[in-house]
């Protein structure tokens, strides 16, 4: 459906975006995540056609970005990041005029704004001036926007940025329930947003891509290497620090402080897979010592990203 | 084409939902009427030659307040942004914002025309130099929109659109009474770039292909500047 190639773009000296190369297939949720200033609008921007890149060629079907920008604009809805819209303009006025210029007649046009009121939850504030709108609303009308002409491909900038954690719902489920058949590409730094919403992560650092897999892998990826967390009560902190040894080999023990009083909690370092709190419990069973925490911490997708993007 | 129609309409209500419109009209007409019966009496002739002398010096300030939102609006709320990823040319944008703000400038001039008539119920009007006054004054209006605009896309700061807009358009309208400061070998040459000569000899009534022609190429230039503008933006 897209391939980017070679995708560079210089602001002066400065390389935002350098060399990302990228296939995006039909009916993909893409999350592309970054931290902040890593060149995730910039390169948004050029799939949108706002910006020329510098150097590299996006190509959209049989379409490119260099030379059919106007074609690539009618196949896409893009949501900008904190949706700009026009202040002064009432919600159908603005939905109208954008219908307009997307090219629907007059019945298509009542229609379909008819079906976006439906699906963004917008009936009851067609009437208002943009400039009323809180931030979630405001959000909502930048995604009837960009779907207007129900496009085969939607790119969103940070959607859920600077909203409530129920805003941030409804717009996850509206994002699921037009993605089953649309392509979608959607920035974030929120990470358990892209793993919640996205069939394949990208994270892009400094302009480069650092990671470019599906949601699954990356996340079994990151749940090799895990670590075990156990608190005792009533144990001697040295027989226990031996018994544990016995059952983690190798592995590394950590002692942890412990909040409560007459208990020792240890943290058990694994790199394979290899889940050790059966072995744990049989063997802590035979001792009368009592376990008020046994649990395994899988290395979350959080600590991928941070050590792929950490500075240094 | 289509677009260019969207956009223009769109532009055009903004002014009236706005309480710009309502101002820049009043101010307008309280400027252009003052100065222009506050002699007339004296003059004792039934014409409109004063007004449409003091007209493009009048126009070289209005116009520009009112296209300098076109651009530096969007450009300041980031809805240049998602009026580009729209599949609209900047050719269409141009144009769109251009003919929004010719028609404003027209809705501007209509009710002048009262002078017109009251001026034609006290006295003798010859029709000829106020239809050639009215025409000239669309040209002119068209001219330094398309000035005014350029204007507006260069800068996301509105007032600094208004400044470089209305020193370009007096600067047209001034350079033909500076003519004593230039070279004698370039008078002719600097003495035709002046927006106010074309704009009388149109006001006299007569119509010449050299002013139609100057005032054409003025909103073309105007035009072509900001489509450079904005393709080098992005």
């Amino acid at each position: 459906m897209i391939q980017v190639r070679n995708l560079t773009k210089y602001y002066n000296d400065f390389c935002a975006v350098d060399g990302i190369s990228l296939d995006i297939n039909k009916g993909e949720i893409l999350g592309l995540l970054g931290p902040n200033g890593a060149g995730k609008t910039t390169t948004l921007r050029m799939l949108t056609g706002y910006f020329r890149p510098s150097s590299g060629d996006i190509q959209v079907k049989d379409f490119s970005i260099l030379k059919d920008t106007l074609k690539i604009k009618k196949l896409m809805g893009y949501l900008p990041e904190s949706a700009p819209l026009y202040h002064n303009m009432l919600v159908f006025d603005y939905l109208d005029y954008v219908a307009g210029i997307r090219g629907l007649n007059r019945e298509e046009r009542m229609k379909r704004l008819r079906e976006l009121a439906d699906l963004c939850g917008l009936s009851n504030i067609m009437h208002k001036p943009v400039h009323e709108l809180s931030k979630g609303l405001k959000q909502r009308v930048g995604l009837a926007h960009a779907m207007m002409t129900d496009p085969e491909i939607l790119i969103l900038d940070e959607p859920t940025s600077g909203l409530d954690p129920n805003q941030i719902a409804d717009i996850r489920d509206i994002i699921k329930r037009i993605g089953k058949e649309k392509t979608i590409i959607f920035s974030t730094h929120i990470l358990s947003e892209a793993e919640a919403t996205c069939d394949r992560i990208v994270i892009i650092n400094k302009g480069k891509i650092v990671a470019d897999d599906s949601t699954i892998s990356l996340k079994k990826k990151a749940e090799k290497g895990s670590s075990v967390k156990l608190s005792l009560s009533g144990a001697d902190p040295e027989k226990a620090a031996a018994l544990l040894r016995q059952i983690a080999g190798e592995n590394e023990i950590r002692k942890l402080e412990s909040e409560e009083k007459e208990t020792v909690s240890f943290e058990i370092k694994t790199s394979d897979d290899f889940d050790l709190r059966k072995e744990i419990y049989l063997k802590i069973k035979e001792t009368d010592w009592i376990i008020t925490e046994l649990f395994m911490e899988s290395k979350s997708l959080e600590k991928i990203f941070r050590e792929l993007t950490k500075e240094n | 084409m289509n677009q260019i129609i969207h956009i223009a309409v769109k532009e055009f209500k903004d002014y009236f939902i706005s309480p710009i419109a309502y101002i820049v009209i009043a101010m307008f007409l309280i400027i252009t009427g003052w100065f222009f019966f506050s002699t007339f009496f004296l003059f004792d002739r039934a014409d409109m030659r004063n007004f449409f002398a003091l007209l493009p010096m009048i126009f070289a300030f209005v116009i520009p307040a009112v296209t300098m939102r076109l651009f530096s609006e969007e450009m300041n709320i980031g809805s240049y942004e998602t009026l580009l990823t729209m599949p609209v040319s900047f050719i269409d944008i141009a144009l769109g914002k251009f003919f929004a703000a010719v028609l404003f400038t027209f809705c501007m001039l209509i009710p002048t025309i009262s002078y017109a008539v009251s001026i034609a119920m006290v006295g003798k009007l010859d029709p000829g130099p106020v239809i050639g006054g009215y025409i000239g004054a669309i040209l002119l209006g068209g001219a330094f929109c398309a000035i005014g605009i350029f204007a507006s896309c260069l800068t996301r700061n509105q007032i600094v659109a208004f400044i470089i807009g209305s020193f370009l358009c007096f600067a047209l309208t001034i350079i033909d009474k500076l003519l004593f400061f230039v070279p004698g070998a370039l008078t002719g040459v600097v003495g035709f770039l002046g927006a106010d000569s074309h704009f009388q000899s149109i006001a006299k009534g007569v119509i010449d292909s050299r002013d139609i022609i100057y005032f054409l190429s003025l909103m073309f230039i105007g035009l072509f500047g900001t489509y450079l503008v904005m393709q080098e933006r992005n």
